[in-house]
């Protein structure tokens, strides 16, 4: 099993991931989002979002849902980073997973944008990439992790 | 201007660091060249025909002298001595090495400045009026706002994989000098109906394979909403943007494809939860920002004397008198004239600046105009405080240089990219056009009768070079592997902006001089008046320039 970061820590992967094709995918594994919809009890969920899907059918559940992953199929698709935004500010505080082929070079942009975990398809070095959620130690605007934008702060 | 506290600092400078790693591993194989290109573009660095490509970011246009000396230095030691201004107000080196480009951003960081978002699809240098804070006819200067747009965009973790590049201009005044129209937003200082200013929003303008005028998403904006309603827009496209071809990835396509009521209605919608967060704007960052453009240590000078003083100069000598009126501006403080330095002499690039040329202009700017210049989007470059009585010795200086042309709006005042010559996009070479466009017309006698003409060259599709908003406009065009030139006319720039049409089937280059006379004479006969070209156009249409170019006896 991939190991991935979460919050700051390089951790086995407690799910399972998506089966778009089984019907009934069970515990513990993390769900598409036909799947997700058509599950009558949200609660303790996991569902993965890719580009084009917007989270709006997930902000009714944010406090039920206890992971939400987001599909980079692609690291120049940056829909993903606006999903999670909108996510946070809608309140969801469970795991905001990124997953996909994004590079250690977008992990302060994730972060900043909420994403806490990060399952990186083709990094080979974690602890190299774990290093780079920090390339600033200052920001402008606001975001997730500031939500304060400099010029209050200044 | 503006000037960095430590924060600014300390951002520029992790960025240096931030951007070594990433050259490092691309050069030890552990980044793709696909995985690098998205890093080095939101660095301005390109891969060229012959070399890279460096851009630097020049903020809405503003330099020290400072920084124009550091330029200098950077183009001798890392380059070859000389840049180019690009047409959004860029500072372009043309032959850096890869390696070699953190010291550059070293260098640049050094003093205030950076190469961040200078290209890829993120949000890119904001731009603005050249004659910002200095100009008659202006409503409010929009520098202040310009700052402000620039840190909230710059490293914007949620705006850095858009689409496609994303590009704003501010205009605060009556003419509009920055293109709003052909932006992706374009911001205008308006006076709203209880008089007190604010912000009409336009979105979906654009050059390239499809332009367009940007319509208004919002007619009046309170100005401590700028921030969350930008922001608003840009989720908006980067949620449904198209990203499945690349021509169609800019936000004039969507707001085309939803129609401009129904992206208004998203964008609002999207406010909604933005509106009165914590990026509204306060009275506080609002005075800070504009604390950083005050009215220079103008001195107090008489009008009219100052007035009568040049007249008799240009009288006693007539080639210092054209210049005046070709180059120089009137200035909102009396007894001050804004300076036109045009970099389109005949024989070298449009927007070309040599290191010497460079620090002339640095020693220029600290003895005439307190220190600063700009950059303006029809590559050249502008001393914006000169009193009137040091314009002579101003001139007899620039002269020397080479740098006092005076065919500042002007048909021999092109606006051209670098073309095939350098860049790996075109399709076309643009400066040997420009040049013998340049040549075939130098006689100013000519070019005065000709009147304001506008003569934008872009060496491919993607319109760098502006060309359908030039009066006349010229594309590079790739026919089986040979170069030929589409022409188009009657495009304009300006708050009454319009898309130039296309003439008929292009043209061989060296063709091109020919064929440009063949349109000037036709305008030169049709003329009623004082009509500009642009008005002769609008009144007797294509028609007439259509029969003449494409005659059978002549051609």
């Amino acid at each position: 099993m991939q190991k991935l970061i979460i919050r700051g820590s390089i951790v086995e992967d407690a799910w399972l991931p998506p089966d778009p094709d089984s019907p009934t995918p069970g515990e513990g594994r993390i769900l598409t989002l036909d799947q997700w919809l058509a599950l009558a009890d949200k609660s303790g969920s996991g569902v993965q979002l890719e580009p084009g899907q917007a989270p709006a059918p997930l902000l009714p559940f944010v406090d039920e849902i206890e992971l939400v992953a987001v599909n980079f199929p692609v690291f120049t698709d940056g829909r993903g980073f606006s999903y999670a935004r909108e996510l946070r500010e809608r309140g969801y505080r469970g795991e905001l997973r990124a997953t996909g082929h994004f590079l250690r070079d977008q992990l302060t942009y994730l972060r900043r944008c909420g994403f806490d975990a990060f399952q990186m398809k083709e990094e080979t070095d974690l602890a190299a990439a774990l290093e780079r959620l920090h390339d600033f130690s200052e920001y402008y605007q606001a975001s997730i992790d500031q939500p304060l934008p400099l010029f209050r702060r200044r | 201007m503006y000037v960095y506290d430590e924060y600014d600092q300390r951002i520029v400078d992790e960025r240096v660091a931030q951007f070594r790693e990433q050259t490092d591993r691309f050069l030890a194989g552990k980044l793709t060249d696909a995985q690098f290109l998205p890093l080095r573009l939101q660095n301005g660095l390109y891969i060229q025909r012959l070399a890279p490509m460096l851009r630097i970011a020049v903020p809405y246009g503003l330099l020290n002298t400072r920084q124009l000396r550091k330029l200098a230095e950077i183009t001798r030691r890392y380059d070859k001595g000389y840049a180019h201004v690009s047409t959004r107000q860029n500072i372009q080196l043309n032959w850096p090495k890869l390696e070699e480009v953190p010291d550059i951003l070293a260098d640049l960081a050094s003093v205030q400045m950076h190469a961040i978002q200078t290209s890829g699809n993120c949000i890119r240098n904001t731009t603005t009026d050249q004659f910002a804070g200095v100009a008659t006819d202006e409503l409010e200067d929009p520098r202040p706002w310009c700052e402000i747009i620039r840190q909230w965009s710059t490293f914007h973790p949620e705006f850095a994989f858009l689409p496609r590049k994303f590009k704003i201009a501010v205009c605060g005044s009556a003419e509009d000098r920055a293109a709003i129209h052909t932006h992706d937003i374009g911001v205008e200082l308006v006076a709203g109906l209880a008089g007190e200013v604010g912000f009409r929003i336009l979105a979906g303008g654009g050059l390239g394979r499809t332009p367009m005028i940007g319509a208004v998403v919002c007619d009046y904006l309170e100005k401590k909403h700028l921030l969350t309603y930008l922001e608003a827009i840009l989720r908006v496209y980067n949620q449904n943007g198209r990203r499945d071809n690349k021509f169609k990835a800019r936000i004039k396509i969507l707001v085309k494809a939803m129609g401009i009521d129904a992206f208004r209605e998203a964008v609002e919608q999207e406010w909604a939860t933005l509106k009165d967060g914590p990026s509204t704007l306060t009275g506080e960052a609002v005075t800070r920002a504009r604390s950083f453009f005050t009215r220079p240590d103008y001195v107090a000078l008489d009008a009219d004397a100052a007035a009568g003083a040049l007249a008799e100069k240009c009288g006693e000598d007539p080639i210092f008198g054209n210049w005046v009126t070709r180059n120089t501006r009137s200035h909102r403080e009396p007894g001050y004239r804004i300076v036109n330095i045009s970099l389109k002499a005949t024989g070298f690039a449009p927007g070309d600046v040599s290191d010497t040329q460079l620090e002339r202009i640095a020693d220029l700017a600290d003895r005439f105009s307190f220190g600063e210049v700009r950059t303006t989007h029809n590559q050249n470059i502008v001393l914006a405080d000169v009193e009137t009585g040091h314009l002579y010795e101003l001139w007899q200086s620039l002269q020397s240089a080479g740098l006092a042309t005076p065919n500042i709006g002007y048909l021999t005042d092109i606006i051209c990219c670098p073309g095939g010559d350098y860049c790996s996009l075109a399709n076309a070479k643009s400066i040997p056009v420009a040049e013998a466009i340049q040549a075939r017309f130098e006689a100013l006698d000519y070019l005065y009768d000709l009147g304001p003409l506008d003569l934008n060259i872009s060496g491919c599709m993607n319109a760098c070079g502006h060309h359908h908003i030039g009066n006349i406009g010229i594309l590079g065009v790739d026919k089986k592997g040979q170069e030929f030139y589409q022409i188009s006319l009657g495009g304009n720039q300006g708050k009454d902006a319009s898309i130039g049409k296309i003439l008929g089937p292009s043209f061989g280059q060296e063709e091109m001089p020919d064929i440009m006379e063949k349109i000037l004479s036709t305008y030169l006969a049709l003329r009623e008046e004082e009509e500009t070209f642009l008005d002769t156009y609008r009144r007797v249409g294509i028609g007439p320039f259509k029969e003449r170019v494409y005659a059978k006896a002549d051609h």
